[in-house]
């Protein structure tokens, strides 16, 4: 059967060799694409793909608003509008400020709960001319955020179809399904603590004398239907859910280790 | 040399008409309005008195001094209350008319302008045809007016005052063309008229022909200013009017409103009264003020929430500044944005009275570029952003602003101005060669935990449905300021690495029930005043 299957496409493909190339290859798609600004990431993904949702889905404390800071920073890098729908008022602008945000081109629509979140999200798509509009949807329990129906999603992505608005959505398990033309999970492999380089007996017993330096975070690519660039491994287009996927680690810093590696490019 | 008078017969009622545009029946002539029979009262109940008519009142019947109660007995008659805010209006939107001609405009009456035509050919072409445009703008913001034009200041106003429609006076014809008008039109003094009656002198052709010398002796210099004007010889120069930039509406309500619908209907009117007035000058607006007369015997009532109505009964006014991102002149996205605030911060008291007024401001002149990153149009944002105050909260929408301040979780929010100019950072080339920033996610309030401490290191905790060891710690950070207030602080923050021992109940900030517990990287703090132990966020 796979043999008559086989010699049939070598023939229909010799019929029309001339007129169509490949006809029986998926065509590519060719997405314009906007960078994480994180070498690791952006050579395991090629980047956001803008007009399309990407999600970003992990377990607390395994790097999601990382992601999201460097996706914001490097929007407002490039003198783009950015909006934050944040499901529970946990965005810290301190820390968005140090991670390179331009915060007055960043719009902070602080929720209180999931309805608000998708609201919100419906009028800044409705309303157009953003760069990147993310959802934040971490905080939110996992339960809340898995009652939101696939029509939602799918409407979402066709609002920023044909577009150069890039929608992100984080949450703690992947909800948008097929909707999502980029699925990165996110897991934390291991902490960074920096021990001191003095005796230990000079502080007192009760006194942790060490610093967090950052973490380790492992990211997976679960589906992908952007082409990689050349040298990486083609993708093909609706990829099935691996849970092997091309995955690729990278580290992160805390801000006061931060401020030394500014120090020291300087 | 030419000037052009724009006049307003009935204009007492015409302002009031130009606010109820119910009242105004259009006739199938454009020129013509075909009238509702309109009469208005002023003075105080019960005394109330008609004082101004139109034609078709007059015909019902109705006539200048009769009682309020005497003219509603006639069913075709519309009674008004006189408004002298609406006239002040419409003498503005007149004046409006004038400046959005030529520069040049006198204000000789509420009803009457003149404006000069001079050097205004080769913008707008024949007199005829400037004439034509000055009734039209008229139109456009509510006014039937009468229209003369003259190379004679005088006779252009006396034409305008006599002469329905469009009229043209070439120069030498001044004289035969004022002839036919009654003597009215100079609106002499009572005893002048008098006078004049008795001696059979209804029309300027026989005012004229009196001779001057004798009139001068028998009714002085007002006589002989008479004269002048029925032969068409006065002559005197333009007395300029200064050009006002104010743009203001205001509505006396005769019954209250309380209901959100009827109450955009009249700023909707409101507003397409100012937008036109701005587009007649070629302004926009750069803010939008509001502000309401409450109703000062407003009633307990059910529906009012307490703190409403006592701001209600402690306010007689309700006043409201909205300012635009940009200058705009779209009526009906100022109603959009309107009825959004007051959706979201009502009034809380019916409304007696209305006063609109804009800033005026030059229109933008934007220039798209190729190369310039996108950005959401001013005009939509501005009503997105109105819709995300509604849905969320007036406070909880903008774009964050560290503040120059020690104390932990320092920000304001500050309204959202995506400048359209923007410059590609410079930082960007710096921003893929750093390691990425481990950010902070911030419980907002802070959760409250318990921590269990081991040589005055904590060893356990647990707060908000998850607990765990912890395996390792940072601290303490010792931080506090502002003694001297009342949210003064002082604590103790940890970093913690905590391992969570699976718990099936695990609530919101607990980890997914579908994986292993991870470990994660917590922020604490101990606070020494309230002396408890609090969660600020997570490093995520």
């Amino acid at each position: 059967m796979a043999g008559n299957v086989a010699a049939l496409r070598f023939q229909i493909e010799t019929a029309l060799a001339g007129r169509v190339p490949a006809p029986f290859a998926p065509r590519p798609v060719q997405v314009e694409t906007a960078p994480f600004r994180i070498a690791e990431v952006d050579a395991l993904t090629g980047g956001l793909p803008r007009g399309g949702l990407t999600e970003i889905c992990g377990p607390p404390c395994s790097g999601r608003a990382t992601l999201l800071l460097s996706a914001l920073a490097s929007g407002t890098a490039h003198a783009e509008a950015c909006a934050l729908v944040d499901g529970r008022d946990s965005f810290d602008p301190h820390s968005a400020e140090a991670a390179g945000v331009k915060l007055e081109r960043l719009l902070w629509v602080r929720c209180g709960n999931i309805d608000q979140c998708l609201r919100a999200t419906d009028l800044l798509l409705q309303g157009g001319g953003f760069g990147l509009i993310a959802m934040d949807l971490s905080v939110l329990p996992p339960k809340t955020v898995r009652y939101v129906p696939l029509n939602v999603w799918f409407r979402f992505r066709r609002a920023v179809e044909r577009t150069s608005t890039i929608l992100l959505l984080l949450d703690q398990e992947s909800n948008a399904g097929t909707c999502a033309s980029l699925v990165l999970r996110l897991a934390s492999e291991s902490a960074h603590w920096l021990e001191p380089k003095v005796r230990q007996a000079v502080f007192p017993a009760n006194c942790c004398a060490c610093l967090l330096d950052g973490a380790e975070i492992q990211a997976q690519v679960v589906r992908s239907r952007l082409q990689i660039a050349a040298g990486a491994r083609k993708e093909r287009s609706f990829a099935r859910r691996q849970d092997a996927g091309p995955a690729a680690n990278f580290r992160t810093k805390t801000e006061w280790s931060y401020g030394k590696e500014i120090a020291k490019t300087k | 040399m030419a000037f052009a008078s724009i006049h307003v017969p009935d204009f007492s009622i015409q302002a009031v008409v130009r606010t109820e545009p119910t009242l105004c029946e259009r006739a199938i002539h454009e020129q013509a309005i075909c009238e509702r029979a309109i009469a208005l009262v002023e003075g105080c109940p019960p005394q109330e008195r008609v004082v101004a008519i139109n034609g078709a009142a007059a015909r019902a019947g109705i006539s200048l001094g009769i009682t309020k109660a005497q003219a509603a007995q006639f069913h075709c008659v519309e009674v008004r209350q006189r408004s002298h805010s609406k006239e002040q209006s419409a003498h503005a939107a007149l004046l409006d008319t004038g400046w959005s001609i030529s520069p040049r405009v006198e204000e000789t009456a509420i009803d009457s302008i003149v404006v000069d035509l001079d050097g205004l050919g080769s913008l707008f072409g024949s007199e005829e045809a400037m004439a034509l445009l000055l009734a039209r703008r008229a139109s456009d913001l509510g006014l039937a007016v009468h229209v003369a034009v003259s190379s004679n200041v005088e006779v252009a106003l006396h034409a305008a005052r006599g002469f329905p429609g469009i009229t043209l006076i070439p120069p030498g014809e001044e004289a035969r063309r004022m002839g036919v008008l009654p003597i009215q039109v100079f609106s002499p003094s009572p005893e002048m008229m008098e006078t004049l009656e008795r001696w059979g002198v209804r029309t300027c052709e026989a005012l004229a022909k009196l001779p001057l010398l004798e009139l001068s002796e028998r009714l002085g210099q007002q006589g002989v200013q008479l004269h002048q004007w029925a032969r068409g010889e006065s002559r005197r120069a333009l007395i300029l009017a200064e050009a006002k930039l104010c743009f203001e509406e205001e509505m006396a309500l005769e019954y209250a409103v309380e209901e959100l619908e009827p109450l955009a209907f009249l700023l909707g009117r409101l507003l397409d009264q100012v937008c036109a007035r701005l587009a007649a000058r070629s302004l926009s607006a750069s803010a939008i003020r509001l502000r309401f007369d409450l109703d000062a015997a407003c009633k307990d009532d059910s529906r009012l929430d307490e703190s409403v109505h006592k701001r209600s009964s402690e306010n007689k006014s309700y006043e409201k500044l909205f300012t635009l991102p940009v200058p705009m002149r779209d009526s009906k996205m100022f109603l959009k944005l309107l009825r959004l605030h007051l959706q979201c911060d009502p009034p809380g008291a019916p409304i007696v009275h209305i006063f609109l007024a804009a800033d005026p401001e030059a229109p933008r002149a934007m220039q798209h570029g190729l190369f310039v990153p996108s950005s959401p149009d001013p005009e939509k944002l501005e009503l997105t952003m109105a819709r995300l105050a509604n849905l969320v909260g007036d406070s909880r929408v903008g774009s964050p602003r560290v503040l120059d301040s020690h104390r932990p979780d320092a920000f304001e929010m500050s309204r959202f101005l995506p400048a359209r100019d923007a410059e590609i950072s410079e930082e960007i080339a710096v921003l893929g060669e750093r390691t990425p920033l481990a950010a902070f996610r911030a419980f907002r309030p802070a959760l409250r935990a318990a921590v269990v401490l081991r040589d005055g290191r904590p060893a356990y905790i647990s707060f908000s449905g998850m607990h765990g060891e912890v395996m390792a710690a940072s601290g303490p950070w010792r931080t506090s300021g502002e003694w001297w207030r009342e949210d003064a602080w002082s604590r103790e923050e940890w970093e913690i690495e905590i391992q969570p021992v699976q718990d099936r109940n695990a609530a919101a900030i607990g980890p997914s029930s579908s994986c292993e517990p991870r470990r994660g990287i917590y922020r604490i703090y101990y606070d020494a005043l309230c002396r408890g132990w609090f969660v600020a966020g997570m490093y995520d």
